[in-house]
């Protein structure tokens, strides 16, 4: 029989229902796998009492003869990002150090709600800003993968959700949940070999998950496979009337609904994707992604998205904007961090709060975004770079006229080694070029593994649909999973 | 167009972060690196586009002007760094 370890969501399920096994066992093992991972640095706070109680109470239901939630007896781990209610929640920063929600995410209530269990929160980029996992102020996390060269070199496991990445790649929980603001799902999905979906803007609600870019930000799934992320969205999305941007619509059943048959689909391959120095081996498996869609039925049309090349620098203005806005909050006065120094006033204690609280690309970005919206500036640069997310938006609309989805790389690399990038904030900002323009635009993506390098490492293919077509996304991702059949995992060091 | 130190104390003094000289000269080449590249946008013609309000079309709803929570005084203070007799406590902001 496979180890319980190797199970992700719909393995743990069918096993529960047939009684191959009980939830208590499924947590027990992960529980174990937790502990003996201490090496990679993936979770800041482990909870095996949460996902203890959620799989006996998944037991007792199941004894009972009771419908088991979507999510029965699956552990998952919690990017740190979700308040959880008496678990600690930092956003991997000092400023929230210590701070203890006093409510749940709707999100992880979601969860929990369709019989998830929490196994821990997951380290990240220090407040979701960052693309290798190296802005936490918990220290970095390494990804379960190393190259086949011999090296020992750690590599990033990408990021933001660079924790969430590596232990579902890890084999450490068999799902966790992810944020994606401009590729922070996608991008370490695709540097650890799993699949990560972001849905369309307002599908999650973003209540209790700590704001970075409020127009941007959306939860997602990062999972084994595209069915098991089709069935962690169906329990976090839904309508919520605490946020404002939440989108009033049922919740598909798209796990029911997945189809790989792509006949009469028409997949769209941007010219502008195809960018300087991208390396072969990238290329290659996007022709072979080509190849798998057509083989599935679908047809390939080459499409324009004009403003490709001017979104990451929309970008750098938009999220850092909405980033000081958010993060103003920080003050020292209502929760985490106080820094006050002696015979200090209250202006000297934000300062100071703010300073020894925040890492540097926290406050980069916040300085960025105090100075596009300071006064003199703020049409030169921050209306500027709105109008030009109408164009990207519309970019995608025309292209919707020739074509159903779009299928292009996750990233401009395979996972680097820590501490590769770190000197020139704008190369490590280059990590997102190809996540960021549907993430303006509000659409689903997801990368779903397709290949590895030439160094053994995992490579991931992105395809984007319309706004609310999860369904085409899922749908073209199983086409992809079912031919690239990737079974490359990470061997166990740790 | 390209910013000096005194605009980085400005810019650090508006975010309420308190940044030494040392810090403020590192800025410098820092910030003007990723605004000269964030410039690019100024030679797309966005004189006939409209600024992004919402990726989603999505009206904000309204509901009933009623009270929806309180009497959690305690859960709130429960994370204040300083709190006393049921406030946020600051440092004396009037002399």
């Amino acid at each position: 029989m496979t180890e319980i370890f190797e199970l992700g969501i719909a393995g743990i399920r069918s096993g529960i229902a047939d009684g191959d096994f009980t939830a208590k066992e499924v947590a027990e093992t992960f529980i174990a796998r937790v502990s003996a991972a201490k090496p990679l640095n993936a979770f800041l706070v482990e909870t095996p009492e949460h996902a203890l109680a959620a799989a006996e109470a998944t037991d007792k239901a199941k004894a009972a003869g009771e419908t088991l939630g979507k999510m029965a007896g699956v552990p998952i781990g919690m990017k740190d990002l979700f308040c959880t209610q008496g678990v600690p929640t930092t956003a991997a920063s000092l400023i929230l150090e210590g701070f203890v929600p006093q409510y749940e995410s709707t999100v992880s209530a979601n969860l929990f709600k369709a019989g998830a269990g929490m196994l821990g929160k997951l380290n990240m980029d220090q407040f979701a800003m960052g693309s290798s996992n190296e802005t936490s102020a918990f220290g970095n996390v390494i990804s379960p993968w190393r190259r086949n060269d011999g090296g020992n070199s750690d590599l990033t496991p990408g990021g933001s959700s660079g924790g969430s990445a590596t232990v579902v790649s890890g084999r450490i929980a068999p799902a966790a949940t992810g944020t994606d603001t401009g590729g922070s799902i996608r991008q370490p999905a695709a540097f650890v070999g799993i699949t990560g979906f972001k849905p369309t803007y307002g599908r999650c609600s973003r209540w209790g998950t700590i704001a970075f870019a409020s127009s941007l930000d959306q939860a997602g799934p990062m999972a084994r496979d595209v069915r098991d992320c089709a069935i962690m969205l169906e329990a976090m999305a839904g309508f919520d009337a605490k946020d404002s941007t939440s989108l009033n619509l049922p919740v598909p059943d798209w796990e029911a609904a997945l189809n790989s048959n792509l006949a009469g689909k028409k997949i769209g391959i941007p010219k502008e994707y195809r960018v300087e120095n991208m390396p072969a081996a990238i290329d290659a498996l996007w022709q072979q992604g080509i190849e798998m869609l057509k083989d599935a039925g679908a047809t390939i049309v080459d499409v324009s998205l004009p403003h490709t090349k001017y979104a990451l620098p929309a970008y750098y203005i938009i999220a850092p904007a909405e980033a000081s806005s958010n993060l103003s909050r920080y003050d020292g006065v209502r929760y985490g961090l106080r820094d006050l120094p002696d015979g200090a006033g209250l202006q000297d204690m934000y300062a100071a709060t703010r300073e020894a609280g925040f890492g540097p690309e926290v406050k980069r970005r916040i300085m960025i975004g105090t100075y596009v919206l300071s006064a003199g500036y703020y049409d030169a640069y921050y209306t500027q770079a709105q109008k030009v997310r109408t164009l990207i938006s519309q970019d995608f609309d025309k292209a919707w006229n020739s074509c159903d989805l779009l299928l292009t790389p996750t990233a401009p690399s395979a996972a680097f080694g820590l501490g590769e990038k770190n000197d020139d904030p704008l190369a490590m900002y280059l990590n997102d070029v190809f996540t960021v323009p549907s993430s303006l635009a509000g659409l689903p993506a997801m990368s779903v593994p397709a290949g590895l390098d030439g160094k053994g490492l995992p490579l991931g293919l992105q395809i984007i649909g319309k706004a609310l077509d999860e369904q085409g996304v899922f749908n073209a991702g199983l086409a992809i999973e079912e031919r690239a059949g990737f079974v490359a995992k990470p061997e166990q060091w740790w | 167009m390209s910013i000096d130190k005194e605009t980085v104390k400005k810019i650090a003094s508006l975010s309420r972060i308190a940044i030494t000289d040392a810090e403020a000269d590192a800025f410098v080449p820092e910030l003007n690196q990723i605004l000269g590249w964030v410039e690019q946008l100024g030679e797309v013609d966005c004189s006939k586009v409209e600024p992004m309000t919402a990726v989603i079309p999505n009206k904000l709803r309204l509901r009933e002007d009623v009270v929806t929570d309180g009497e959690i005084r305690d859960k709130i203070l429960a994370n204040a760094p300083i709190a006393e007799h049921g406030f946020f406590a600051v440092p004396k902001v009037i002399e």
